[in-house]
């Protein structure tokens, strides 16, 4: 293959991380912003999503579209009722003291990979994908003939993956309407702007509090059920999503989730693009290097506008 | 306030204690015990940032890894003895630390956590790309025969125990002494109000950018005295575990508080190793602790020591 095509792939590619990661790490930023919560047991709860989707689409074995549509509802359900638990159990025991939940976030990480290990085992289980159709995709060229359409061999994109980045778009886009335009999201961005203030016109904060930790935690459950026909479900797959949605919450700006979506496409397309053209160590190197320069001379993120 | 006789008496305790604990326990305490020791100056020197200066650094693997490749490269590939190789470790820390610290320090809070996490990961990933020299995470081991300082020879237990006593006690006796200095006080001042300190004429910036140099080398002296006391060096010790696992021993042990860290340390050190003698899911039995200890013991162990018996503790 040539360039173009090759770069073209890549960019599809990227763009499947950016979707996921864009779920994922809105998710993130919703706790963050809003509770100003450093939750360390994110990732686990992207792992868990991905392994209940598991259980969801082998139990019942009728047809993969429907196990999988399934389990497309049921894991985010399940993800989001128990982070909802665990913030009524432990984070606001703890008052949301900065310092405290993280080292709590951490114990529940540690709970839910054994829980994982001993139920799921250790083992990485594939989901069938609900329609798995391969598209070759033309490419232009200018030949003797002037330009001509030519199908470059294994240039192509399968019909699961565009299902994928539309359904995300499409998530996301709904999400943003949800906080714009409904109540409950205006009483989560005033629950932001200012907690007692809010509390003093009788928002209930505590409930917000639980739900936005369960959305938080139900989005990213929601990125993994989507990525787990591509990439299979194992007990140690959140390590990954953690980081990276961290670095694109950062990004992103505080709390801003069009700074998130917008950086986790930026974060999502280079790491595919660089990671086709370069090794991958000295990509990742260049990439988290980058990612710490911008922070350092614009701690607020690229969207953020109040100091992080 | 605090009466220095009683600080001293602890301080004097403590290292007796561990002194005893050497000649009652059995050889297998003996050696989790030194590898305790030797992991305890890094919690302290993260607990000197963390605890006394209020940064959150999620980056100290790097100078822990840095003190630890300083010695284990010299030692392997540039044939060093004991001595200047550890030196070595100390500068290569000193090194990382100073250019980091350098950039990290412009940001704060939030920032400052993800910066440090994200220097950290080049230079875990910087490790895996020069595989050549360092093993990556496959690490390399560190001879037994040249692992000797003054003919004494390191890898004997007796010897290890009290090689790890003694860089123990002098990064304990130093972040001791260093707390009680104006200096000290000062780094307290920052935790508190970073705006009020500077207002007071404080140079804050050159004090914090010092506290960091001062953790980063002590991380590096652990890395180092880890690799020479148990002969291995591998990219394991970089990754963003190594980064947690120091916070979470502050945390545990008390931030903020001179024995929090050793006792933090021995305390996540045993967790395991009970928990993993009885059940093989002894990461959910951490967990299961870690969430209980942050729930009803808000200030680490020796901070709800300070708060229930004994208000003077350092």
């Amino acid at each position: 293959m040539e360039f173009g095509p090759h770069f073209l792939l890549a960019t599809l590619e990227g763009a499947l991380t950016a979707a996921v990661l864009a779920l994922t790490a809105v998710g993130l930023s919703v706790v963050f912003g809003i509770m100003r919560v450093v939750n360390v047991a994110h990732g686990e709860f992207f792992m868990l999503g991905a392994v209940i989707a598991w259980f969801v689409s082998t139990l019942v074995g009728v047809h993969p579209a429907i196990g999988f549509a399934l389990a497309l509802v049921a894991a985010p359900v399940a993800v989001g009722a128990l982070a909802i638990v665990a913030d009524r159990l432990v984070l606001r025991r703890l008052n949301y003291d900065p310092e405290r939940t993280i080292v709590a976030t951490i114990g529940l990480l540690y709970c839910i990979q054994q829980l994982t290990l001993m139920t799921f085992g250790p083992d990485a289980r594939p989901v069938v994908p609900p329609f798995n159709q391969r598209i070759a995709l033309p490419w232009f060229e200018f030949g003797e003939q002037g330009l001509q359409v030519i199908w470059p061999w294994g240039f192509g994109i399968t019909t699961y993956k565009l299902a994928v980045i539309a359904f995300a778009v499409i998530i996301l886009v709904g999400l943003w309407q949800f906080l714009a335009r409904s109540r409950f999201g205006l009483v989560m961005r005033a629950t932001q702007l200012d907690r007692e203030m809010a509390q003093a016109f009788g928002i209930p904060i505590d409930r917000v509090y639980g739900l936005v930790f369960g959305l938080g935690a139900g989005l990213a459950a929601l990125g993994a059920v989507l990525i787990v026909p591509i990439r299979q479900a194992h007990y140690l797959m959140g390590h990954e999503p953690l980081l990276l949605s961290f670095i694109v919450v950062i990004i992103g700006g505080l709390g801003s989730i069009p700074g998130t979506i917008i950086a986790a496409v930026l974060i999502g397309l280079s790491d595919g693009i660089i990671s086709v053209f370069f090794s991958p160590t000295l990509a990742k190197i260049i990439a988290t290097l980058l990612v710490a320069f911008v922070l350092v001379f614009r701690p607020q993120g690229l969207f953020g506008l109040r100091s992080a | 306030m605090i009466r220095p006789s009683r600080d001293v008496s602890l301080h004097a305790g403590v290292l007796a204690a561990l002194l005893l604990l050497f000649f009652v326990t059995s050889a297998y305490h003996n050696g989790n015990l030194a590898r305790i020791m030797v992991l305890a100056v890094f919690a302290m020197g993260y607990n000197f940032l963390f605890g006394y200066t209020g940064l959150l650094s999620l980056g100290h693997a790097l100078f822990f890894s840095a003190g630890m490749y300083g010695l284990g490269i010299s030692m392997n590939h540039l044939d060093m003895t004991v001595l200047p190789a550890f030196g070595m470790g100390i500068l290569a820390s000193l090194a990382v630390t100073g250019a980091i610290g350098f950039l990290a320090l412009r940001t704060s809070g939030v920032a400052f956590m993800i910066v440090t996490l994200m220097f950290a990961q080049a230079g875990y990933l910087t490790i895996l790309l020069f595989g050549k020299y360092t093993r990556g995470d496959e690490g390399f081991v560190i001879q037994q025969a040249e692992r000797t300082l003054f003919g004494i020879d390191l890898t004997d237990p007796t010897n290890r125990y009290f090689a790890a006593f003694a860089l123990f006690a002098v990064s304990y006796l130093f972040i001791a002494w260093a707390v009680r200095t104006s200096f000290g006080r000062c780094l307290v001042a920052i935790r508190e109000n970073e705006a009020r300190a500077r207002m007071l004429g404080y140079d804050t910036a050159r004090h914090k950018y010092l506290a960091l140099l001062a953790s980063g080398v002590l991380s590096g002296a652990s890395g180092a005295g880890y690799a020479l006391l148990f002969g291995y060096a591998g990219a394991t010790f970089a990754s963003v575990q190594y980064s947690i696992l120091p916070l979470l021993w502050v945390l545990l042990g008390g931030a903020g508080t001179t024995i929090g860290p050793l006792v933090g340390t021995a305390f996540a050190f045993y967790l395991v190793d009970v928990s993993s003698e009885f059940t093989s899911a002894y990461l959910l039995v951490v967990g299961a602790t870690i969430v209980f200890l942050t729930l009803f013991f808000p200030q680490g162990l020796s901070g709800e020591l300070r708060r229930r018996l004994a208000p003077w503790l350092p």
